[in-house]
């Protein structure tokens, strides 16, 4: 009887410390050793990041010609048989380039998107709505270079692929500026938000 | 079914009126007896009272109540769009989770919380892989934050004002969020010194994604599997989720199940070419992620009408991500004077704040409005100064002055 109490009580602090210590581990940037260590294959496979300079794109190559087929089977239903767009349900892919400015602005792939990478990478993730990730990388190649062409940014016959296709050079590549705002409402702190400006956007 | 229990509540409200409760009751007691709907009890004047609804093991709100999200925009393709919170039917500053406004890019998945797993990869010193058993292993933390979608009140920039409060602002509900910091995992592989931007992407079907910088990523953004005390509902990314305080909705990634560290922000399409404020002069706003100062007057409103003179609680929501509210003021002359409500305590950073004040109707025509202040010292604009900046085209990020007219006949419409 004797014994089992003073096993309790030896056992409580024990876990009080062990609780402090995964608390300080989390705090100070020592692991815990939860979760599994992620093994390369499967990053491989999961990974779907693309970013502007082309890092991420996939090996596979299309043109317009060949995009073309592939935007009248999957695509053309909700975004129109040129890309002028059914609202609401598909938005206008095609034209708008110079009207941003304007009293009607039409944010287009051709008129507002400013990286290539950004078009493939939705028609990857997203497209089309219906069967996302259905797209081969070759398909997807195809149905870019279709849409770029279309906007005029690529000839009928330009091979896009990893290496070409980050150096298309959008209209709308320069039409961003960083988050000006506060830019109304009075008094505002505009020192503190340009601080966080900064680090966001390097 | 919504419907079916519409109609009950109907049938029970016009027999409650009837004069012969009493024979119906007996006619139908064996029925009730087996059924959830009980008698409707407590009526004075009663005697030999029937017991009520049996216990039930998941709670459903009365019969009688109808608050419900409205699509925002009908006809679009199934699985896209977004629905509007009922502002005006809500009491405090907690969203029913049920009632929390939705948008979703491709419709709602079903995730099975054994199977899932959130996979940690990038510039970290030791990639991972995190099932939901080791996420609630974690230190938890609970917080109240308020989430609105960036495009929330949009119609306001083009002056097409919107009649109701859900109309308007609906696009805007608080909840309580409870998971581990996103900072926790981050730590927990080892950020390499190269990183600024943190990927998160959803388990949707279109895979729906979104760079943060790690400065925010490391402050205060929570991977949130509970919501209001339960889980995260399935429209707000069962099993888990980002929440990054402040800022704008599209940005807290649900059914989270991957983030990738990278030196750069990934110019996915939400970042690089939707969500950004168009200017007059051409030039967009990239990457406007705090939720400005905002406040709304959910009653009396618009869609609203009021029995006659007499008193009257206005009361409305407040928020901002910037800073906490400081003050809330109410006019109901259009703006020529303005009186401070009173604030509902505690007044949370980041969270929905409830403002009150009573007021006496004398029966004349009115224009009510809030006005808030955050304690950075942002004042809530206009609509005259927010198109003055930016032109009608900007679409997201709208936080103006919204006014109701209150009519001599006690209808409230948009002014």
């Amino acid at each position: 009887m004797h014994k089992k109490i003073s096993g309790k009580i030896l056992w409580l602090p024990l876990c009080f410390v062990a609780c402090g210590t995964l608390h300080a581990q989390t705090k100070s940037g020592k692991e815990t050793g939860l979760g599994r260590p992620a093994t390369a294959d499967e990053v491989k496979q999961r990974d779907i990041t693309t970013l502007p300079s082309g890092a991420g794109l996939p090996e596979g190559k299309g043109t317009a010609a060949q995009g073309e087929a592939v935007y009248r089977d999957k695509c053309a239903l909700c975004h129109g048989p040129n890309g002028e767009g059914v609202p609401p349900q598909g938005t206008q892919l095609v034209g708008g380039v110079g009207s941003l400015a304007s009293d009607n602005p039409i944010r287009t792939v051709g008129s507002y998107w400013p990286y290539a990478t950004s078009v493939w990478d939705y028609i990857h993730r997203a497209m089309p709505l219906n069967q996302p990730g259905s797209l081969s990388a070759d398909d997807t190649y195809a149905v870019t270079a279709f849409l770029l062409n279309r906007n005029k940014i690529i000839e009928a016959g330009e091979v896009m692929d990893k290496e070409s296709l980050p150096k298309v050079r959008m209209p709308n590549r320069d039409g961003f500026i960083p988050d000006a705002r506060p830019d109304v409402g009075k008094n505002a702190a505009r020192s503190d938000e340009k601080k966080n400006r900064k680090s966001e956007t390097h | 079914m919504k419907d079916k229990s519409n109609d009950r509540a109907k049938d029970i409200s016009s027999r409650t009126d009837s004069r012969g409760r009493r024979r119906f009751l007996a006619a139908t007691t064996t029925a009730m007896a087996a059924t959830v709907t009980g008698g409707l009890t407590n009526l004075w004047g009663e005697e030999g009272r029937e017991p009520g609804s049996p216990l039930r093991p998941y709670g459903e709100r009365s019969p009688f109540e109808k608050a419900a999200r409205k699509n925002s925009r009908p006809g679009q393709m199934s699985g896209t769009g977004s629905s509007l919170t009922p502002l005006e039917n809500l009491y405090g500053i907690i969203t029913p989770s049920a009632l929390h406004y939705e948008r979703h890019h491709s419709g709602v998945p079903i995730i099975d919380p054994e199977k899932h797993e959130l996979l940690l990869h990038g510039l970290v010193e030791k990639p991972l892989v995190f099932k939901m058993e080791d996420i609630k292993r974690f230190p938890s933390e609970s917080h109240i934050y308020f989430l609105e979608c960036s495009g929330s009140s949009t119609g306001e920039y083009l002056a097409e004002t919107a009649a109701t409060p859900q109309q308007t602002a609906g696009l805007f509900s608080c909840s309580e969020w409870t998971g581990v910091p996103l900072s926790t995992l981050l730590r927990e592989a080892g950020v390499k010194p190269s990183a600024k931007w943190v990927l998160a992407e959803g388990g949707d079907a279109s895979r729906n994604a979104r760079s943060i910088p790690l400065e925010k990523a490391m402050d205060d953004v929570l991977v949130a599997y509970g919501q209001n005390g339960e889980a995260v509902r399935p429209e707000q990314g069962y099993p888990i989720r980002l929440i990054v305080p402040g800022w704008e909705g599209n940005i807290n990634t649900k059914w989270l199940q991957r983030l990738h560290v990278l030196d750069q922000p990934s110019m996915t399409r939400d970042e690089a070419a939707d969500y950004d404020d168009l200017l007059a002069n051409g030039k967009s706003y990239r990457f406007s992620f705090v939720m400005e100062a905002k406040s709304i007057v959910t009653r009396p409103a618009g869609g609203q009408h009021l029995a006659g003179p007499g008193l009257y609680e206005i009361t409305g929501l407040a928020w901002s991500g910037r800073a906490r509210i400081a003050d809330v003021e109410i006019s109901t002359d259009g703006g020529k004077n303005w009186r401070k409500a009173e604030l509902q305590q505690p007044v949370l950073k980041n969270a929905a704040v409830r403002f009150r004040i009573p007021w006496n109707w004398d029966g004349n025509e009115a224009v009510i409005g809030s006005r808030c202040t955050d304690e950075s010292g942002y004042v809530q604009p206009t609509h005259q100064q927010i198109v003055a900046a930016r032109g009608t085209h900007a679409r997201f990020h709208y936080n103006g002055i919204k006014w109701w007219r209150l009519q001599k006949n006690g209808e409230l419409t948009n002014a």
